[in-house]
């Protein structure tokens, strides 16, 4: 295994991985959907709990 | 890809989506160095460390002198001029763990070998200041009255080579008389210890001829830093080395 | 320790946690009696001693019967103990730091020569493994727990199992920390315990990791809160970086020694992966689920953005574990690792800033608390600090400016600025809420002593990392300077005897830090004992707990 092996798969997929898990939790954390889910977990500290 | 409620829902999805993406970096960064040919280079010289080396070397990181001494001088033209030619990768290559530090509160050990006497050693290491008024070096006289325990030698040679460092059969079975035999001037074994590590030096290193003590073992490890590889037949700008 | 009759259900931690403590304990006296080597012996001895008090203090709570604590919907006593725990590794570490600083100000001084154990060199990693570990680690502990309850509303999950892990982890300091002194280390930044006790480590912290995940399996919120997330990074990331960075091969199974598996450039990249992702795990990952937890609940507020939240979580992780190769520019490492190290390292000023504007913007709105709350004071300007340093360190990882500032004491200023401004003042701040709350006491003894520990430890985390800076620079250009004729300006002993009177101001803010620690811990020492400072009425106390604020 020689270095411009590496180099090589690692410019295209290494780009593509790291794009596409970027985009992924771009999509995830502003899909339209998942509002309300997140409103609601952020409260999730705030509501009184001590029992 | 968009039904991440299941992610969220099971903890030990999230588990694995943590492992994935924190493994991936590191076997992307640290396998190849084992598989890349260039990582490192091709030398001449480098053995492996003989008994009293490395229990020098035991003792070196014991005492934590990796905290403030480093052992890689980097290319730049400071350095160089001031420790002497750049580290090379070869020039780690058995050493388990590697001691390159990461500060220098005190200067680079790196190529420190044959650059003092013994003596100057002894007097520094017993205390610093006497020999360097503005040092801030601790002090450690205790090592020139610790005898080293020469009977597990041989279990320390034989666990280094598991871990790949270059000892053979021989070596380990002679380990303890090695041991004795490099610290002890005009000591019988002289010869083959001699033929087993190439270019090895052998004496009295703490000034007391009869006790093979943690002082000699330091002083030896810290006599030999640097000089295993020969400069005159590496070509830095060969192919090979290019990295 | 039979369960009480009114419990009818048959509980196998009761027996099993004692059980293996009982093993490791005759473990332990097996080492101790078999192993030729004395420090080996000590060692063992060492460790028989801390599982001898967690069973001693196990009896000592189960044997009337199953405490209440055990029974209560939350499990409070463990986070109890791991305050005080924090409390008391955090001043022993703090102290050492200062005895290490003074020795370099001060060599005639602090230096004895009779006593190897005073050495620098074997009181470093005891500084070092004291405030990030000990203190560190009891934090990240007692906060997990307390945090993973209340946002899972489920009692912590185990049973006893919690108990061994945090008597497992004080073992664990126990015998690390003396194997240091003694002369016990693998020789690797921040990994210096010898192989059998990094297995022991492996064992507490996997129970960890099991524990905090049965308790998100038994959570009855759907959603699992972001810092759970965090908590579950920083358990899951240790755990691989630890096990990887120290395999080796022991010289013997009743010895100290051990070598480690790679060598040379592997093992430095190996390692630096390993430290800076110690860094970035343990001493980010973790200490970032406090701040999703206690400044929107100190705040009472939620978190600015949820969903920058979790881009900052998922950016944060994947990136940091790339950035390990900048500690190691211009070494015999190979460039390829050198530039994907700096690379990364300079991306990471991204998430680290979205994270620091989600905590700072938290506070958008009520930002007069700050005026009047000194412990969200502390939580926001622990915040402030993490953006400092966490530009600070893609500014160091740049080739140009490591060539620089690398091996010197910028380094040093620059961890400090992230452990003192950020870490310290994060777990400070989540120690103050923690213990009212706890405790169940109206809030602390004394308001006016967080400000005075604020103030005092702010102007020592000033004189700290600006002596440093200083130092660091000063000692990197003397390095490099030349004269007129060609020649190197300055032999190393010149650029120490220039170090001087930075070191001595490193000591001084150093001592101010702990001062601070040492108000904080008799604070926190009467707020527990119940006790309300007299000039400051309660009914004047500027901060109500949430629990009484909503009652």
């Amino acid at each position: 295994m020689d270095y411009d092996t590496i180099s090589t798969f690692s410019k295209s997929w290494g780009l593509v991985y790291l794009v596409g898990l970027f985009l992924g939790v771009c999509i995830y954390a502003f899909w339209p959907r998942n509002q309300a889910k997140f409103d609601k977990a952020a409260r999730v500290p705030l509501e009184e709990d001590d029992r | 890809m968009f039904n991440h409620g299941i992610l969220e829902r099971n903890s030990l999805l999230l588990v694995v989506g943590i492992l994935i993406v924190v493994a991936i970096g590191g076997i992307v960064e640290i396998a190849p160095l084992f598989y890349l040919e260039s990582t490192i280079e091709k030398v001449q010289g480098m053995r492996p460390y003989t008994p009293l080396e490395l229990t020098g070397r035991t003792i070196y990181v014991r005492e934590g002198c990796y905290l403030c001494h480093s052992q890689m001088i980097r290319p730049l033209r400071d350095e160089v001029e001031r420790y002497g030619h750049y580290s090379l990768a070869a020039e780690s290559m058995y050493d388990h763990p590697f001691q390159w530090g990461s500060k220098r509160t005190g200067p680079d050990l790196a190529r420190v070998g044959a650059k003092y006497s013994d003596e100057w050693h002894r007097a520094h290491l017993a205390d610093p200041r006497s020999v360097v008024p503005e040092s801030v070096m601790p002090p450690y006289v205790f090592l020139a009255n610790a005898d080293i325990n020469v009977d597990t030698i041989a279990d320390a040679l034989k666990a280094g080579s598991m871990v790949g460092m270059p000892y053979s059969d021989d070596m380990i079975a002679n380990a303890k008389a090695d041991l004795i035999a490099q610290a002890t001037p005009d000591a019988d074994g002289i010869d083959a210890f001699k033929k087993r590590y190439a270019k090895a030096e052998a004496r009295d290193f703490d000034g007391d001829p009869k006790r093979v003590t943690e002082m000699d073992a330091l002083i030896a490890y810290l006599q030999m830093l640097g000089t295993l590889v020969d400069f005159k037949t590496y070509q830095a700008d060969a192919p090979e080395n290019r990295r | 320790m039979q369960p009480a009759p009114s419990n009818a259900e048959f509980r196998l931690d009761l027996f099993a946690v004692p059980a293996v403590l009982v093993s490791f304990l005759l473990l332990g006296f097996f080492v101790a009696a078999k192993t030729p080597d004395p420090l080996m012996a000590l060692q063992a001895w060492t460790f028989m001693a801390g599982i001898g008090v967690a069973l001693f203090w196990l009896v000592q709570h189960y044997k009337n019967g199953i405490p209440d604590d055990d029974r209560s919907a939350y499990a409070n006593d463990i986070v109890k103990a791991g305050v005080i725990a924090s409390m008391f590794w955090g001043i022993a570490g703090m102290l050492v730091g200062v005895i290490i600083a003074l020795q370099l100000a001060f060599p005639t001084i602090f230096y004895f020569p009779d006593f190897p154990f005073t050495n620098f060199g074997r009181l470093r990693p005891l500084h070092t493994s004291a405030v990030v570990f000990a203190f560190g680690g009891n934090v990240l502990i007692a906060t997990s727990f307390y945090v993973v309850q209340r946002t899972s509303k489920a009692r912590l999950a185990g049973g006893l199992w919690p108990w061994f892990v945090f008597w497992g982890y004080q073992t664990f300091i126990l015998v690390a920390g003396t194997g240091y002194l003694i002369g016990v280390t693998q020789g690797r930044e921040y990994a210096e315990p010898e192989w059998y006790m990094d297995l022991w480590l492996t064992l507490v912290w996997v129970t960890y990791l099991l524990v905090f995940l049965g308790t998100l399996w038994k959570r009855k919120e759907p959603h699992i809160y972001v810092a759970n997330w965090f908590y579950l990074a920083f358990i899951v990331t240790v755990a691989m970086l630890h096990i990887v960075n120290n395999l080796a091969v022991p010289v013997s199974w009743l010895g100290i020694k051990s070598y480690s598996a790679f060598a040379g450039v592997q093992d430095a990249l190996t390692q630096w992966w390993y430290g800076h992702n110690a860094v970035g795990f343990f001493l980010t990952a973790g200490f970032l689920a406090i701040m999703y937890y206690f400044i929107p609940k100190q705040a009472q507020r939620p978190v600015y953005s949820y969903r920058l939240s979790i881009v900052h979580f998922w950016s944060l992780i994947f990136i940091y574990i790339w950035a390990g190769p900048h500690h190691l520019h211009y070494t015999a490492l190979p460039v390829w690792a050198q530039t994907l190290g700096m690379t990364f390292s300079i991306m990471l000023w991204m998430p680290s800033w979205g994270g620091m504007i989600n905590g700072l913007m938290t506070l958008s709105g009520a930002w007069d608390k700050l005026r009047t709350d000194p412990i969200l004071r502390m939580l926001v300007v622990s915040v402030a600090f993490y953006g400092m340093s966490t530009f600070e360190g893609p500014v160091m990882s740049i080739k140009a400016v490591n060539a620089l500032s690398h091996y010197t004491d910028w380094t040093i200023g620059h961890v400090h600025s992230g452990a003192l401004g950020w870490v310290g003042f994060v777990s400070f701040g989540a120690l103050y809420c923690l213990t009212p709350w706890l405790w169940k006491r109206q809030r602390l003894y004394s308001m006016s002593l967080v400000e005075w520990h604020f103030g005092i430890s702010t102007i020592g985390i000033v004189f700290y990392i600006t002596s440093m800076w200083v130092s660091g620079i000063m000692q990197g250009l003397m390095w490099r300077a030349y004269n007129d004729f060609g020649f190197l300006e300055y032999s190393f002993v010149e650029t120490v005897e220039a170090m001087h009177p930075y070191y001595i101001i490193r000591a001084f803010g150093g001592l101010l830090y702990l001062t601070g620690t040492l108000i904080m811990a008799y604070n926190l020492w009467r707020t527990i004992r119940g006790d309300v400072r007299a000039s400051e009425p309660l009914a004047l106390g500027p901060q109500m707990t949430p629990q009484l604020a909503t009652a």
